[in-house]
């Protein structure tokens, strides 16, 4: 790994890296990184939970999909498909504003919605933007998980049953493990996508890391630094998902010595 | 050996007239493993199987014969239903598989609890590939059954002795060669206990010099009076093995008798031919 790193090319690409990461450092103007220090953290963390607690949804979401596709009765086969279509079919920032802009003003004319218990949380934005990085995510890995489970190999779903056990068991315990198994790729780099479809979420008022860099450069003035700052922490995210993808990959058993 | 099949209100009848009938008797009427009665299997127009009836008690080891298309994988995958039949009875022990009009089987329970006491061993092994050998070993045993975990382990440790892979027990599948593998399927099986064993061309898809391992640990199982049902193109092993020849041609029954009778003196002109064509 090392000597690979070493070679004479590869050390004039970094130090050419290097240059210009210290070049951005030592030249910009960071003077209002103090101010906004606190609202940045802020920002990082809701990209972070948007991101987690959709992904979580939306896969949780996607498993059924992709079982009803791969191996369901056509009344759930044929709406779980359209579903995944539309998903994907149409823009995420298009989605995002017809669940915001559309439901989030059809709800204050309810009456009965008005007085719910739930009507303090459907007054603010970040409801809506999770549902709808929620449902986006559950549409694409819908249509992976559809392909994972029609991969299962047919064998191994057969000794199960010739063994006597139950349906459940079977997806449980033999289909979904392996289906998982073979997305995992798919699976990181599509967990990727999805931190990079989070600042459209700006667009609804919701403050994650992208709104508040847009708000210091229409604070400030400063046009590149803060920009800078946000293609790091982007990086850096992304740069732990792969991490966590590639230890996750790693923990699995290999197919051939 | 008998085409016609005690169903479970015969069988106590039997038993009855038995606690008062000599030992002699109640050894020759051993109690039916498995029957299939005048089975019918089609895929589309395609009929497979046109009416098969074997039958097999308790410690017969019955194998099939017959050319590729035969219908002998189709007739072993009916009896626990991996393939369902067009019609036809399929006991168990005994116990009639109760089936809706269309075959399927009406009971899922039933038909669960009737394939737990079936063990059956596959042509291309089907282990669970993301779980190491003892962990398939132990699966069903501990998440259906019910049993303690580390009664199945100290169970499935000794049947992996048994087969010779006590030394692969944290091993995944992939890392096994094909014999192992099918060693590691057989002690699966047998880790549920089974009433009878099921075994569907178990060699077929092994290299020439691991057939003979895998032979060994099943010809062990036949010594120890083990109840199996095996579809087999190893005419040697299957006439050292077996009680019971079947030999099948386009899905019916051409030919069946004692190994001696049916691989020396074979009547059927298609069977003399068959055995000329694989010896």
């Amino acid at each position: 790994m090392m000597r690979v790193m070493l070679q004479p090319h590869r050390i004039v690409m970094l130090m050419i890296a290097l240059a210009l990461v210290v070049w951005i450092v030592l030249a910009g103007n960071w003077s209002w990184l103090p101010k906004y220090a606190p609202m940045i953290g802020q920002g990082i963390w809701r990209t972070v939970w948007l991101l987690v607690l959709s992904l979580v949804i939306g896969f949780a979401l996607a498993v059924p999909l992709g079982l009803a596709q791969a191996s369901g009765p056509w009344y759930l086969a044929r709406p779980a498909q359209a579903f995944c279509t539309v998903i994907r079919g149409t823009p995420l920032l298009l989605q995002i504003w017809l669940l915001y802009f559309g439901l989030g003003a059809l709800f204050p004319s309810i009456p009965w919605i008005r007085e719910s218990d739930l009507w303090p949380l459907l007054r603010q934005a970040w409801p809506y933007a999770l549902v709808a990085l929620s449902l986006s995510f559950a549409g694409y890995e819908g249509e992976v998980m559809r392909g994972a489970f029609a991969s299962v190999p047919r064998g191994q779903l057969e000794a199960a049953r010739a063994m006597g056990m139950p349906r459940r068991k079977i997806l449980s315990r033999i289909s979904f493990p392996l289906a998982l198994r073979s997305v995992l790729p798919t699976l990181g780099g599509e967990t990727v996508l999805q931190l990079k479809a989070t600042p459209l979420v700006a667009t609804i008022t919701v403050v994650e890391i992208y709104a508040v860099t847009s708000r210091v450069r229409q604070d400030t003035l400063i046009i590149y630094e803060p920009l800078f700052l946000l293609a790091a922490v982007y990086l850096v995210l992304a740069g732990i998902i792969v991490a966590l993808f590639r230890w996750f990959e790693g923990r699995q058993p290999r197919r051939q010595p | 050996m008998q085409v016609g099949c005690d169903d479970g209100k015969a069988m106590r009848g039997v038993q009855e007239q038995m606690s008062t009938a000599s030992q002699a008797v109640r050894n020759e009427a051993r109690p039916e493993a498995i029957c299939v009665q005048n089975l019918h299997k089609s895929f589309g127009q395609h009929e497979v199987l046109k009416g098969v009836s074997i039958s097999a008690r308790e410690g017969d080891v019955v194998t099939l014969i017959g050319g590729s298309g035969s219908g002998k994988s189709t007739l072993l995958r009916c009896v626990n239903f991996l393939e369902t039949p067009s019609s036809g009875r399929i006991l168990i022990g005994g116990e009639e598989v109760r089936c809706r009009p269309d075959g399927t089987p009406a009971d899922r329970r039933q038909i669960e609890r009737i394939r737990q006491s079936l063990g059956m061993v596959f042509q291309q092994f089907n282990l669970w590939t993301h779980k190491t050998v003892l962990e398939n070993l132990i699966e069903v045993p501990v998440q259906v059954l019910g049993k303690p975990r580390d009664e199945a382990v100290a169970m499935a440790r000794k049947l992996l002795d048994r087969v010779g892979l006590k030394t692969k027990e944290d091993a995944y599948p992939a890392f096994l060669s094909g014999g192992q593998q099918q060693r590691a399927a057989i002690a699966r099986a047998l880790c549920m206990e089974p009433r009878a064993m099921l075994f569907d061309e178990p060699t077929s898809a092994l290299d020439p010099e691991l057939v003979g391992e895998v032979l060994a640990v099943i010809r062990s199982l036949a010594d120890e009076g083990r109840t199996m049902l095996l579809v087999t193109h190893e005419m040697k092993f299957a006439r050292e093995v077996s009680d019971h020849i079947v030999y099948l041609y386009n899905g019916l029954i051409e030919e069946e008798g004692p190994p001696d009778q049916l691989f020396g003196a074979p009547q059927s002109a298609r069977l003399q031919q068959f055995l000329k064509s694989v010896s």
